[in-house]
């Protein structure tokens, strides 16, 4: 064994990474915090996955059909793949896995996404069909969804079943141990589909504190930290043994207006507060530049992106005279709108806890002071900002962020059918031609026809200024230099950790065989 | 005695069952619910799919109700399965607590040995320079922020000296290390997190060792050792100190919940995985079991810390008596 591990040039070592939080479920059909994600990621696979430049590709399924005009979609699985415990993969796990996320007692959070599945049929052992209700395009990506092992979880309860701390499944790395609140081991899987792993060996270490995994950084004794852009501005010899990386996140910062109000109803004032926002300033100010305008609900590195829309530039002028034409007068005297003796003023609401979208808030209140609109600033505890604030409406306008999917369908968001409490479409935004490509778009399988959609989308929401979108933050990774290969494409950096290595002579770490 | 004993412990039956009814009905004036965390601002997420989870869980009776269900449960000696990854909170308190019991035994060691002391060094060289001195001593390590002087430590041992690890309770080899490297290793990480504790903790027990070594310096019975002519060594050690040490006791049986009721910043700096941290992301994370179960344990380590330090009060000194 240990010879043959000397003759694969470069294998051995081992990754260590930081987690602010523990995992809590190392089972991807019941973990929703990104700990859990990130691990569950290693050990499991989905059906298909997301390639480097964000298209679906083929995971444990080797090939798929759409037919029926997209509502029978037919996964060919890959042959002769293990489970960790040597175990054949079958479409029966498939099965199992799909049963599970649909099962009312099972507590997954993920059984919206196949709410639409009329029917799972295991074809063969290697062949799985799967019949719509509904034409579904965001349907292919659910089947990311980590495949479970169902000989594994044959006996006992599901939601508290040993194997959601012990995990058995296909992907390249294997369970090892997790130490509750200190860390998580995962070891390379010599039987992996794609060929064993040349690190050796991956740890999740629990710290909780980001300026104690940024000393931990600056010792070396981790290999890779997400930073914040001042840390990731610091003193260039903290970084002298890593790599840096910057590319934008699946993200945006959005200031929402609540439609329902009178002030926001008109799109004139939506437009004028637009125009009388510098978000270059914000960009420089709260993000130190590590950060890009948004222009609309895609990131840029989306398909989806339209790139030719063009963003609201910074006018003041404009701004004013779109407000005057709302029927508001300028007072010389403070500098401040007034119709029928009020004063042009709204609130801005955010969650406390977050350093940037307050800063932000600050920077949008000095900045629509100089164009005569005066507002408050509100910050409120995540939970009580949730329930009494955004659910129930009762806000002016919110700075907030989403987190968006590889996949452009934004239906929940947007789609004016989304309105009841606890819905996303929080902000009543009721727009029939949006409604309308909301539908084609999650109808249409075809990448061209979709993107010319999503670009039309784009173009609409960007011209109703339902949000003002402030910005695209990108995600601001080192890794130890150690490392050869992390390469930077649409997805990210770490779509090729498979492939990550390290010269024999750099090693770190010994692993003991 | 006996009597007062099963007479206290009696007492201690209505003041738990008050104790959990608040905590409960406290947790739940919170806003948010447990499934929060997992569903909130999640596009992903229906909203029947919010409904149906909170169901899962019980989340859709009223307050009474899953309270009565929880009393119900643990009578039964079952504290339920935690909502953020199914174990039994119980198991979890488990999983913590040793880390938690050695760093607060070895911290309260350190204090007692350092701050008493400390106390009687003061209290014989009363308003001198060196009772003043240590005094500043103490309280600044009193006022000193614990994260900040944790940080600081860290970047001096931990980053530029390379003496000790900066975080955590072992190294990441410390499986494969013989035992002996191994215990050497554990020692190693509890350097910095004993230190800081021992050193912000030394106000209370030294001040109270103080004052109450002045008070007994008063007493007509030292003045009477010393018209005995005895030595004013023999009087210190052998009338003053052990008369003095009595309230510190008391205090003693008090800090028993200290024991187990880690600092959640502290154990968040050093990456320390104990019960400080159980309970405040827990509560963070609306985990109710979890909750309930910690501060049931909490107040009933309080209650009988209480209790042990009444009935030692009455054993190491004559002149009480309970009935």
């Amino acid at each position: 064994m240990a010879c043959l591990a000397a003759a694969t040039a470069g294998a051995g070592d081992m990754y260590v990474s930081a987690a602010l939080g523990d995992a809590s479920y190392l089972n991807p059909v019941l973990a929703s915090d990104s700990a859990s994600g990130t691990v569950n990621d290693l050990v499991f696979n989905g059906l298909v996955k997301y390639d480097k430049d964000i298209r679906l590709t083929g995971d444990l399924a080797e090939s798929w059909d759409v037919s029926d005009g997209g509502l029978v979609i037919t996964f060919h699985l890959r042959k002769n793949v293990r489970w960790h415990d040597g175990k054949p993969f079958t479409a029966e796990d498939v099965r199992f896995t799909y049963e599970r996320l649909i099962d009312p007692k099972v507590k997954t959070p993920y059984g919206s996404d196949y709410e639409l599945v009329k029917s799972f049929a295991v074809v063969n052992p290697y062949t799985v069909r799967i019949t719509y209700r509904q034409k579904f395009a965001p349907a292919l990506e659910s089947w990311g969804m980590g495949i479970l092992p169902k000989h594994v979880f044959s006996q006992g309860d599901f939601n508290e079943h040993p194997a959601n701390r012990k995990p058995v499944g296909t992907g390249p790395y294997r369970f090892k141990e997790w130490k509750t609140d200190e860390k998580i081991v995962l070891d390379a899987n010599p039987d992996y589909f794609l060929g064993k792993p040349k690190i050796e060996r991956c740890v999740f270490r629990i710290i909780p504190d980001q300026a104690v995994q940024f000393l931990e950084l600056r010792n070396e004794s981790i290999d890779d930290m997400s930073l914040t852009p001042d840390q990731w501005k610091a003193y260039p010899e903290f970084f002298r043994s890593y790599n840096k990386f910057r590319y934008p996140a699946f993200m945006y910062t959005y200031l929402a207006f609540n439609l329902k109000n009178p002030l926001f109803a008109d799109k004139r004032m939506r437009k004028a507060i637009a125009f009388a926002i510098d978000k270059k300033d914000i960009i420089g100010g709260v993000l130190l530049g590590m950060g890009k305008a948004a222009t609309g609900p895609f990131p840029a590195q989306s398909w989806a992106y339209n790139p030719d829309v063009k963003d609201y530039e910074y006018d003041t002028t404009r701004a004013k005279a779109l407000i005057e034409e709302c029927g508001w007068q300028l007072n010389a005297k403070d500098g401040y709108f007034y119709k029928d003796g009020k004063r042009l003023e709204f609130t801005i609401l955010t969650n406390q806890g977050n350093k940037m979208r307050s800063l932000s808030a600050e920077i949008i209140q000095s900045q629509l002071r100089r164009a005569g609109i005066k507002v408050n600033i509100r910050i409120v505890e995540w939970s009580s900002f949730i329930h009494q604030f955004v659910n129930k409406k009762n806000f002016d306008a919110i700075i907030l962020g989403w987190t968006v999917g590889r996949d452009p369908d934004q239906y929940s968001i947007w789609h004016s059918g989304q309105q009841d409490e606890g819905q996303y479409n929080f902000i009543s935004y009721n727009n029939p031609a949006v409604d309308r490509l909301l539908e084609e778009g999650r109808g249409t399988f075809d990448q061209a026809k979709r993107t010319s959609i999503y670009h039309r989308l784009h173009r609409i929401i960007f011209d109703d200024v339902p949000y003002v979108f402030l910005y695209y933050p990108e995600s601001l990774p080192v890794i130890h230099k150690r490392f050869r290969g992390p390469e930077i494409a649409p997805l990210g950096v770490g779509w090729n950790f498979h492939d990550w290595w390290v010269p024999p002579a750099e090693q770190k770490y010994r692993l003991a065989e | 005695m006996q009597n007062y004993i099963i007479r206290r412990i009696i007492h201690i039956i209505p003041v738990l069952f008050g104790i959990t009814i608040i905590t409960f009905g406290a947790m739940h004036l919170a806003p948010g619910k447990p499934t929060d965390l997992m569903t909130d601002m999640n596009a992903k997420v229906s909203a029947e799919a919010k409904n149906r989870l909170a169901q899962l869980y019980g989340l859709d009776s009223p307050w009474y109700v899953q309270y009565g269900r929880w009393l119900m449960r643990v009578a039964r000696l079952d504290f339920g399965a935690s909502f953020r990854d199914g174990k039994p909170a119980i198991s979890k308190i488990a999983e913590r607590l040793p880390a938690t019991l050695l760093l607060n035994i070895l911290s309260i060691i350190f204090i007692l040995i350092i701050a008493i002391p400390i106390g009687v060094i003061s209290a014989l060289n009363h308003n001198r320079f060196i009772d003043r001195a240590m005094t500043v001593g103490v309280f600044i390590g009193f006022s000193v922020p614990a994260f900040w002087l944790a940080l600081m430590l860290m970047i001096l041992f931990g980053l530029k000296l390379g003496w000790l690890p900066i975080s955590g309770l072992h190294s990441l080899n410390a499986g494969d290390l013989p035992p002996l490297a191994r215990v050497f290793d554990g020692a190693k990480h509890l350097v910095l997190p004993v230190f800081i504790s021992a050193f912000t903790g030394l106000a209370g027990m030294s001040r109270y060792s103080r004052s109450s070594m002045l008070d007994t310096l008063h007493q007509d019975y030292i003045k009477l050792a010393y018209a005995k002519g005895l030595s004013r060594r023999q009087i210190v050690v052998k009338h003053a100190l052990r008369n003095a040490l009595l309230p510190i006791v008391t205090i003693l049986g008090l800090s028993l919940p200290a024991l187990i009721g880690g600092g959640f910043i502290f154990e968040t700096i050093f990456a320390y995985p104990g019960m400080g941290r159980l309970g405040y992301e827990a509560i963070m994370a609306r985990d109710y079991p979890v909750v309930m179960a910690v501060g049931t344990i909490a107040a009933l380590l309080t209650l009988a810390g209480n209790l042990i330090a009444d009935i030692t009060y009455a054993l190491v000194d004559p002149r009480i008596r309970y009935k």
